[in-house]
């Protein structure tokens, strides 16, 4: 106990240095700046308030809740065929990758294991949402930096992703794609070879984005140093995803975690960084988006045949138990903990993303750094709103 | 007949004797720090574990866990409430009539889920070892009127969104954290959405969306079957 306490201490003496360091030079009036609730850096509607001293923030509060829907009171008096189209609203870029840790924690608790080639379809699915989500990621970055073109090479090649996903799924945004026991249909024809090629687009702009963002000194100056976060601080807010990795953090769920997902049968590997700034985090998301590409390669080649459908009950009722099954989502760890009395629709659900831990941070962060720094940082923590809301 | 039985019994027993050696060790050494700060756990082999802790050893819980047994890697904190909801699904859909009847049954009985519990409120919290691979979801009663348990703030620093809330949703008070003070609901709004007694308002304004609404083809007089819709 004794370790915890001083830790704290250590805590609100970092605390007191830095207003006294933002304070020793001009005495100077403090001010508040309200960023938001509508602004293009917050992908959505969060405001920040932040006290100023100078250019420097005293102290940042985000304020959120404009987009709350309310999900874990809506599962409570929905059918679980009814929530899978919910929570495909969660995040809405990342789509299919939503449907998958809450389709795994029911068929856990009903002791339905789906067949080999829809978890093949799951998994490539999964890692597409991946990229469509992350691609949005490194075009954005630049602009908050303000660096334009980024953005519009993004979105020209997130389509190459987002067709195929159409192709499967035909939903651009919402698949509603997974159902308990396996898949709602089979793949197209010649579909496989269509997402080979669109595979070698998203290298291609892997690449693209390394020549343009990366080697830039603008980008460089804007971006390293800026938002460091240790490991230590990361895994006490519960960052995970990338913004844990980017602080060499050494942990993915695809790999940490059996959940059924054929992770285990392909030649990959976890991208760590160790500086733990902003420029390690778009790093280790780009590194992911390519190593995404390549799991999706090999997927496809080794995709087995047979059936994407198990045996299940027409009516669906979950017998009782408790299940927490999280996947290592765009954005992050994201988990369902369902609770179940064996009825049509669970009793419980608490549904644990990325964004919300994500963000928490930002108080403890955004101290002392400078207005422009706040873009930033926000951009590169890389929050959805509808995953922080939920 | 006994030729088919020997292997079932084989099989459940086999099932029976499955230990998982690394959960079973997290218990042990929890048990160890905290003594019987432990009430009950509940173990699903290979997979998952719960552990039910003492009100008054939640927050040195929280420090056993993360200094003695290396979980921290924070998840989340929230809370159940275990009293079966009055309104229950609003059983007006088809889906509900065909399983239930159109008569609605009593109320049941309130039961708790894993590693049990004693009182209506109960908070959770998730854990995670990032080197040995494993998560551990924490759960202490709170209490039947007036739930109040100590914070986590003072191990994870992360924990304090999740209880502001947690109160703000159930109405779990947390003693000693810094500043509890609402973060996704207005700071005027009165009641906790979560709790189960708290009715899904836009239930009683709006018709239920489940119920299929198909007019019947011009020219034929039937009702569309349910049995289609599958």
């Amino acid at each position: 106990m004794t370790a915890v306490s001083d830790r704290q201490k250590l805590a609100y003496l970092a605390g007191q240095a830095a207003d006294a360091r933002v304070n020793v030079e001009l005495e100077t009036e403090g001010m508040v700046l309200n960023i938001g609730p509508q602004h293009p850096a917050t992908h959505g509607t969060l405001r920040i308030v932040a006290r100023l001293d100078g250019e420097q923030v005293v102290q940042a509060e985000p304020i959120m809740g404009y987009m709350h829907r309310g999900y874990e009171k809506l599962t409570e008096v929905r059918t679980y065929a009814q929530i899978t189209a919910l929570i495909n609203r969660i995040d809405w870029v990342g789509s299919f990758a939503n449907e998958v840790p809450f389709i795994l924690a029911a068929e856990r608790l009903m002791g339905i294991e789906a067949p080999p080639r829809a978890q093949w379809i799951r998994t490539i699915l999964f890692e597409m949402g991946r990229m469509a989500n992350i691609i949005l990621f490194l075009g954005d970055m630049g602009i908050q930096v303000g660096a334009l073109t980024p953005m519009f090479y993004a979105f020209r090649d997130r389509e190459f992703i987002l067709n195929q996903i159409e192709a499967v799924t035909g939903g651009r945004f919402h698949p509603n794609f997974d159902r308990i026991g396996g898949l709602k249909d089979d793949l197209p024809k010649g579909w496989i070879e269509d997402s080979h090629t669109a595979m070698a687009k998203v290298r291609e702009i892997c690449d693209i984005m390394e020549d343009v963002l990366l080697g830039a000194e603008i980008f460089e100056a804007r971006t390293r140093g800026v938002g460091v976060i240790p490991p230590d601080v990361a895994m006490q807010f519960g960052l995970s995803g990338a913004n844990a990795r980017a602080s060499g953090i050494d942990w993915d769920l695809r790999r940490d975690t059996d959940v059924g997902l054929p992770y285990g049968q392909v030649d990959w590997k976890v991208w760590t960084h160790p500086d733990g700034d902003s420029f390690a985090r778009y790093w280790v998301r780009l590194q992911e988006t390519r190593e995404a590409s390549l799991i999706v390669d090999q997927l496809l080649d080794t995709i087995p045949s047979g059936p994407v459908m198990a045996k299940v009950p027409r009516i669906i009722k979950v017998p009782e138990g408790e299940a927490y099954v999280a996947t290592e989502n765009p954005l992050g760890e994201m988990g369902f903990y369902v609770v179940s009395k064996g009825d049509l629709n669970p009793f419980r659900v608490k549904i644990k993303t990325a964004s919300f831990n994500n963000l928490s941070i930002t108080p403890w962060l955004l101290r002392g750094v400078y207005v422009p720094d706040i873009i930033t940082i926000l951009g590169s923590l890389y929050f959805i709103l509808g995953d922080l809301d939920r | 007949m006994s030729s088919s039985d020997t292997p079932d019994t084989d099989v459940t027993e086999a099932e029976a004797v499955e230990v998982d050696e690394l959960r079973e060790g997290v218990v042990a050494r929890l048990r160890e720090v905290l003594g019987d700060g432990v009430v009950e756990h509940h173990i699903v082999p290979n997979c998952d574990v719960w552990i039910r802790i003492r009100p008054d050893a939640w927050q040195a819980a929280a420090s056993s866990v993360r200094y003695t047994l290396g979980a921290r890697q924070f998840g989340f904190l929230s809370a159940i409430d275990w009293q079966p909801s009055p309104w229950r699904r609003y059983m007006d859909s088809e889906v509900d009539k065909a399983v239930h009847g159109d008569e609605p049954k009593p109320l049941p009985e309130m039961t708790t889920g894993y590693a049990g519990g004693e009182t209506r409120f109960q908070v959770f919290a998730r854990v995670a070892n990032i080197i040995e691979h494993w998560g551990v979801t924490l759960k202490v009663d709170a209490g039947d009127t007036d739930p109040a348990v100590d914070t986590w703030t003072k191990v994870y620093a992360g924990a304090d969104w999740h209880e502001r809330e947690t109160w703000e949703m159930f109405g779990v008070r947390f003693e000693g954290h810094p500043f509890l003070r609402n973060i996704y609901l207005p700071s005027g709004f009165e009641g906790n959405p979560l709790r189960k007694d708290y009715p899904l308002l836009s239930r009683f304004t709006k018709p239920w969306p489940g119920i299929v609404d198909v007019e019947p083809m011009p020219g034929t007089d039937e009702e569309p079957s349910s049995e289609e819709g599958a």
